[in-house]
């Protein structure tokens, strides 16, 4: 599905990242984690192929299917949330034709998020929660192998946060899409994650959630001492240095 | 009242001025067209700015007595060009296009302070003078209409893509940048076009407005398009249609038509919003 092979990418003279190996398998959630500047969204575009790497290589399957950020959409835009998730489906391409059994695999899509309801409302005038719900299915509507989120919950409530990872983990298990997806925070995807790639200060570490999030590993990732403590099936963390904004 | 209005020969009028119809009808449908795309990418300012490039390049021809709609193209296209360059952020673009309008418009006055012809064609530069239309002007106006509508028609699903949201369609692979450029060379021919017939300062009441009042009512893209062609083919030939009884120029009667649209629409669209979160 993806597969890295001791990928780096630098902008310049500063390094994000280096020697990265990653092998993503079918049906496979993995979250990327990291402090803020650590290339987590680069990592996206570089898989997206938005981004040349400065050393190694990607290969990828054909059909991505992407879930950006949550930013909100213009209130007047001139589009139902049925025309978005035409857009995944064949917004690509030019002219005017359209495939035969666009309006059912658009429904089917929309049906898959639980937002049939919401098809013909201007998609401007959504929740974030429901418009985000909408730009997963603009994804899925493909069929895509791999799936690759960006930063899907920021700014969502947290129950809308909850909808959208479990619709996620349900494509995964139910079509066996890869899953890459990328969080500042590991507790909303923590029931569904099978490995997690961490960032940090232009090292990383790959593992199961138990094996990276460790006192030990954390602390040796950023070079200062970082405490990791579950409470109640969340994790909690504690001393990552802030980032420097540049 | 008798004296602005006069339909008594109204027929002869009519049979005259079958050339500036014509006109009006191809500009209101590739305005209307265009104006879609104007509102998605957030560029009315841009647009203004265009049209006054636009201005300066016609009003440079008729100074160095070149062709004034050589001159009109040449200034609204290296103008998008530039604007195309600022890059796709409305803040970026916005303080740069404020830079650059004033400057557009100010090299115009200087042209047309220059120019010692009739007066009558400075005037018409900033504020319409679609009477005039004659059969050359109509040939090319068809001409520029026919490439902008059969250039929409190729790049239009991912324009309108890339315009609603330039992430996602980089992500599936639309050229997001090219598209700019050739957009706003599309954009650019519609302008120096509209600037012949409304002139440089009512080119919105074209290019924005209609599609700026169609999404008021609707957010159905094939709605929004349908909407915007009759919105802005209806304030140009009914504007044109109105001024032809009358001894008041044209632009006034598209801009108030094409304003009334908007405030029906808005009202309209109100209660469409108060209905939709009740």
């Amino acid at each position: 599905m993806l597969e890295l092979v001791d990928a780096g990418l630098a902008y310049g003279s500063r390094h994000l990242w280096s020697g990265l190996s990653l092998r993503v398998s079918p049906g496979e959630f993995v979250a990327v984690l990291g402090a803020n500047g650590s290339g987590k969204t680069s990592l996206v575009r570089a898989i997206l192929g938005l981004q040349p790497l400065s050393e190694g290589t990607v290969r990828v399957t054909d059909g991505i299917g992407y879930v950006p950020q949550q930013r909100r959409i213009l209130p007047l835009t001139p589009l139902r949330a049925r025309d978005v998730v035409g857009q995944g489906l064949d917004g690509h391409r030019w002219g005017f034709g359209r495939s035969a059994g666009r309006a059912a695999r658009i429904a089917a899509a929309l049906e898959a998020v639980d937002a049939a309801e919401l098809a013909d409302r201007p998609v401007g005038l959504l929740s974030g929660g429901e418009q985000q719900r909408v730009r997963v299915a603009q994804a899925l509507v493909a069929g895509p192998r791999l799936l690759l989120c960006d930063e899907p919950l920021l700014s969502l409530d947290l129950r809308s946060q909850r909808t959208v990872t479990a619709l996620v983990d349900r494509r995964r298990r139910e079509a066996g899409t890869a899953v890459l997806f990328v969080t500042h925070e590991i507790n909303p995807v923590l029931p569904y994650v099978d490995r997690v790639l961490y960032l940090a200060g232009g090292r990383f570490r790959v593992g199961t959630v138990d094996e990276v999030f460790t006192s030990q590993t954390l602390s040796d990732l950023y070079g200062v001492p970082v405490e990791v403590v579950t409470v109640k099936d969340r994790i909690l963390v504690a001393g990552i240095p802030q980032a420097h904004h540049e | 009242m008798s004296e602005i209005f006069n339909f008594a020969d109204y027929g002869q009028l009519l049979a005259l001025v079958h050339n500036s119809i014509a006109a009006g009808a191809v500009l209101g449908l590739v305005g209307g067209l265009i104006s879609v795309f104007v509102m998605m990418r957030d560029m009315p300012f841009a647009v203004h700015s265009i049209s006054e490039l636009s201005f300066a390049g016609a009003s440079g021809a008729l100074l160095f007595g070149a062709n004034v709609v050589l001159g009109s193209l040449t200034g609204s296209i290296l103008a998008a060009l530039v604007i195309g360059l600022l890059g796709s952020r409305a803040r970026d673009r916005n303080s740069a296009i404020g830079v650059l309008m004033p400057f557009g418009l100010g090299l115009g006055v200087l042209f047309l302070a220059l120019y010692k012809g009739r007066s009558a064609n400075k005037f018409g530069l900033l504020t319409g003078q679609i009477v005039a239309v004659d059969t050359p002007q109509l040939s090319w106006l068809l001409v520029t209409s026919a490439v902008v509508l059969i250039g929409l028609v190729v790049v239009w699903r991912p324009l309108a893509f890339a315009s609603t949201d330039p992430e996602q369609a980089a992500a599936r692979g639309v050229p997001v940048a090219a598209l700019s450029s050739v957009f706003m060379v599309l954009l650019g021919l519609t302008v120096a076009m509209s600037v012949q017939i409304v002139g440089a300062l009512l080119v919105l009441s074209v290019v924005c407005t209609p599609a700026a009042a169609a999404m008021r009512v609707t957010a159905s893209p094939v709605l929004v398009t349908a909407l915007s062609v009759v919105f802005a083919v209806g304030s140009v030939v009914g504007g044109i249609l109105l001024a032809l009884g009358s001894t008041i120029p044209i632009s006034p009667y598209v801009t108030t038509i094409s304003f009334l649209i908007y405030v029906a629409c808005r009202i309209i669209g109100a209660r469409r919003t108060v209905a939709r979160e009740a």
